[in-house]
């Protein structure tokens, strides 16, 4: 399609245009993500190999402390001048070696076999007879993670290393050409200016590293594990076995690749309606308020976001308990007000295939999810020209049609990224699901007493901390990541096409 | 014809007057009964039932019991003052590490400068929650496991991740004012100390609210990390506890009512007075790079 076609459809057609555009660029769009990655890749083993021969010319052509820096860290920098420097140097190899020998190195071994060591332990009884104890010198787990650690450890020496060579080469050629070396401090003083990145960034990246990147690394590499409750203390490799079971449907009755794929499927359909009954329904509520001629906006809206500032687990407890079964909850009493006989209608009952409670679950989340749209959506529908509604209104449009023929497309095409993401989070909306059925009701034709409820997320949760299948909690995880990831992938292209263009200017 | 429009007009800003009160009353009513009901006594004495037959109490059913014993007979006080040690602490941390990476990578240019913001992108990506066990491990390996500071760092450690929204903001602010202020003999340091950190003051506050108030909010981590050491617990997690069956039935459902009331009034009050900052937040970041 031309430009001159395109610019002449009105915003709906350019929305379908450029959506179709990028599902059908989507696997060129895949094709490129994993171009750069190889590139990437292969850029990085580039790298790799001119270090290496970079630290091997080094090490040829330096002199004797140049060479001997390359097994005593920070002996070139210390003869040559920069003594604090060295002395760094020195002290996180020997904190290093110190660390591998006393402790990662051990466990460093293990990792490839991952199975707890133990011994058996004569413990003598009180009637002069012994008893055999087993008792564990390391658990599997400690193992994973230790040897994690020992690796991420490892990786870090090996860069501080190649950096402590360079150094000593660099001060060597300075001394040769008669120069001195800089000093510490004013080495100190470039990590406030031309360094001042490695400054800000080396706390928080040090944390992310310990607390986000080193449990990521552990539960990813759980996900080729058989870690649960039967393998407690001593779990083994297993490989994709994890992955086959979620994927295998060949076993009768609960099997785990029936309820997975029902899972899916829930979560899907949850998260179309959640996120497109918020959409629609908030903007309705919000263009209401808006409206002209409608005083007290800002108490209508303050009204509805009220529900949004208490915080989330206060309401959705509070709503959890007000649906609850019993003949006095507030749902009942209100049912029987109209009706005149007492009630006991139950959200949770296992009826119609679970379809009770997620239908109330869609209808709670629409509770929630309103204020959220009506806060998002007020500023950008006050910025729709008045003069459309206008014209639209002298030609004969009713206020159904100006929604759908103006508002709707305006919305859709400024609020769609902000949708997508709307849409991740709804595909991962643990507390509305945890709090308000727990995964519930179960019917009991899911494996490990998933309910009809339950999203992806809540199974993730169901398996990892109530069930202790940590290995098959950690390949759903991994599953969970591929979708959200695509989808991201997805929305960046379309906010990528989306920015440059200019419609409704 | 005016007179006509005019008329159709009035009536259907009447029809949504109505339409509004309708929706306004179904929204706040969790609330109004959750307010009424903290106040709900037995006037015999006593724990009042957990449910009753009536939807709002009574006239003479009206005190403030439930307030004085939440404060002197249960660790809500406790919980109360730990989640704010935690806010705190955590409020401090999370801002100070999302505003220098933000800084970092929006403003400064180096070599790896793209490849930490892709990877931080895609570590975002993974379900927080599959973390959560190996974190628990973590703690434990440090002796950290059931105290607050174990709680803080699993709150905070990770906060400078979350860079997308406040980069998009320090993005908007032109290059040219940190390039004067270079010629004019400013290191970097004090270009972001003295120029940036005041342009950006409306995303940092932004910031600092939401860090503060996500403690008040989480109740899953808690539960994994505290386990069973009700010491150590956050509001949240103390009064999902106080939903939980065993403690329904000892009436304790009265004092989560009053404990919600308490907790959201200075949460709410946040939250209204951030709103016009939290739109700015969601909609600049998304998903710019």
């Amino acid at each position: 399609m031309k430009y001159i076609d395109y610019i002449q459809l009105n915003p709906l057609q350019r929305f379908w245009y450029k959506f179709k555009e990028t599902i059908k660029n989507l696997p060129n769009t895949l094709k490129a993500f994993f171009c750069a990655i190889g590139k990437a890749i292969k850029n990085f083993v580039l790298k790799i190999a001119l270090g290496i021969k970079d630290f091997a010319v080094g090490f040829a052509q330096g002199d004797i402390i140049t060479k001997l820096s390359y097994i005593i860290m920070g002996l070139g920098n210390v003869t040559r001048g920069q003594v604090i420097k060295g002395i760094i140097f020195f002290s996180l190899e020997v904190a290093y070696i110190a660390f591998m020998v006393f402790f990662g190195g051990a466990y460093l071994s293990q990792f490839f076999h991952l199975e707890a060591q133990y011994h058996y332990e004569t413990i003598s009884g009180g009637r002069g007879g012994t008893s055999q104890t087993l008792v564990y010198d390391s658990y599997s787990n400690q193992i994973l993670l230790y040897g994690i650690l020992a690796i991420m450890a490892t990786l870090a020496i090996v860069a501080v290393y190649v950096a402590s060579t360079k150094s000593a080469r660099k001060c060597e050629q300075l001394v040769k050409a008669g120069k001195k070396p800089e000093t510490f401090i004013s080495e100190v003083k470039e990590f406030l200016d031309s360094k001042f990145h490695i400054t800000l960034l080396s706390v928080p990246v040090i944390l992310i590293c310990v607390f986000v990147l080193l449990p990521l690394i552990f539960m990813i590499l759980m996900a080729f594990t058989n870690y649960d409750d039967k393998n407690y203390f001593s779990f083994q490799w297993v490989g994709m076995a994890n992955f086959a079971e979620i994927f295998s449907g060949n076993t009768t009755g609960a099997s785990m690749g029936y309820t997975f794929g029902n899972i899916v499927l829930w979560t899907l359909i949850w998260a179309v309606a959640a996120t497109f009954s918020n959409y629609i329904l908030g903007m309705v509520v919000a263009l209401m308020i808006n409206k002209k001629g409608i005083k007290l906006k800002k108490l209508w809206r303050t009204l509805f976001v009220m529900t949004i500032a208490v915080p989330q687990f206060v309401t959705l407890l509070l709503i959890s308990q007000m649906i609850g079964q019993s003949q006095d909850s507030p749902l009942n009493l209100i049912i029987s007000m109209f009706t005149g006989a007492p009630s006991q209608f139950n959200v949770m009952a296992p009826l119609y295939d679970g379809w009770i409670a997620r239908i109330a679950v869609i209808i709670i989340n629409i509770w929630i999810g309103i204020p959220y749209t009506i806060l998002m959506t007020t500023g950008i529908l006050m910025n729709i020209p008045e003069d459309l509604y206008e014209s639209a209104r002298i030609d004969g449009a009713g206020p159904v049609k100006s929604f759908t023929k103006i508002t709707l497309p305006y919305m859709l095409f400024v609020t769609t990224p902000h949708m997508i993401t709307n849409f991740i989070g709804n595909l991962n909306n643990f507390n509305v699901m945890y709090l308000l059925t727990g995964g519930g009701p179960s019917m009991g034709d899911y494996a490990y007493g998933a309910g009809k409820t339950d999203l992806l997320i809540t199974l993730l949760y169901r398996l990892s901390v109530d069930k202790q299948k940590y290995g098959l909690g950690a390949a759903i995880g991994i599953l969970v990541f591929i979708v959200c990831a695509t989808l991201s992938l997805i929305t960046f292209n379309m906010t990528k096409s989306a920015k440059d263009e200019e419609a409704f200017s | 014809m005016i007179k006509s429009y005019k008329l159709r007009r009035g009536l259907a800003n009447t029809f949504i007057y109505i339409l509004l009160a309708v929706l306004g009353l179904i929204w706040i009513f969790p609330l109004v009964w959750l307010v009424l009901h903290s106040f709900r006594i037995n006037p015999a004495g006593g724990d009042p039932a957990t449910m009753v037959d009536h939807l709002f109490p009574h006239l003479d059913e009206y005190g403030i019991n439930n307030y004085v014993e939440l404060f002197t007979k249960t660790d809500f006080l406790r919980w109360f003052g730990n989640t704010f040690i935690i806010a705190v602490v955590c409020c401090i941390i999370s801002t100070l590490s999302v505003l220098v990476v933000a800084y970092a990578f929006s403003r400064l240019r180096f070599k790896a400068r793209k490849p930490l913001i892709n990877v931080g992108m895609i570590m975002g990506m993974f379900p927080g929650f599959m973390t959560m066990i190996a974190l628990y491990y973590i703690l434990k390996m440090m002796g950290l496991d059931q105290t607050l500071l174990g709680l803080i760092l699993c709150y905070s450690a990770g906060s400078g991740l979350g860079y997308l929204v406040m980069k998009g903001y320090l993005d908007t602010i032109p290059h040219a004012l940190d390039e004067a202020a270079t010629i004019d003999g400013a290191n970097q340091f004090q270009v972001f100390w003295k120029i940036i950190l005041p342009m950006a003051k409306p995303m940092v506050i932004y910031q600092i609210l939401t860090s503060f108030i996500s403690p008040w909010c989480d109740f899953i981590l808690v539960r994994l990390i505290m386990q069973d050491n009700v010491n150590n617990y956050t509001v949240s997690r103390g009064l999902w506890m106080w939903t939980e069956q065993e403690y329904k039935a000892q009436g304790y459902f009265r004092f989560f009512l009053a404990g919600s009331v308490v907790v959201s009034i200075p949460i709410t009050a946040l939250f209204l007075y951030m709103q016009k900052y939290y739109v700015e937040g969601v909609t600049a970041g998304g998903v710019k790079g």
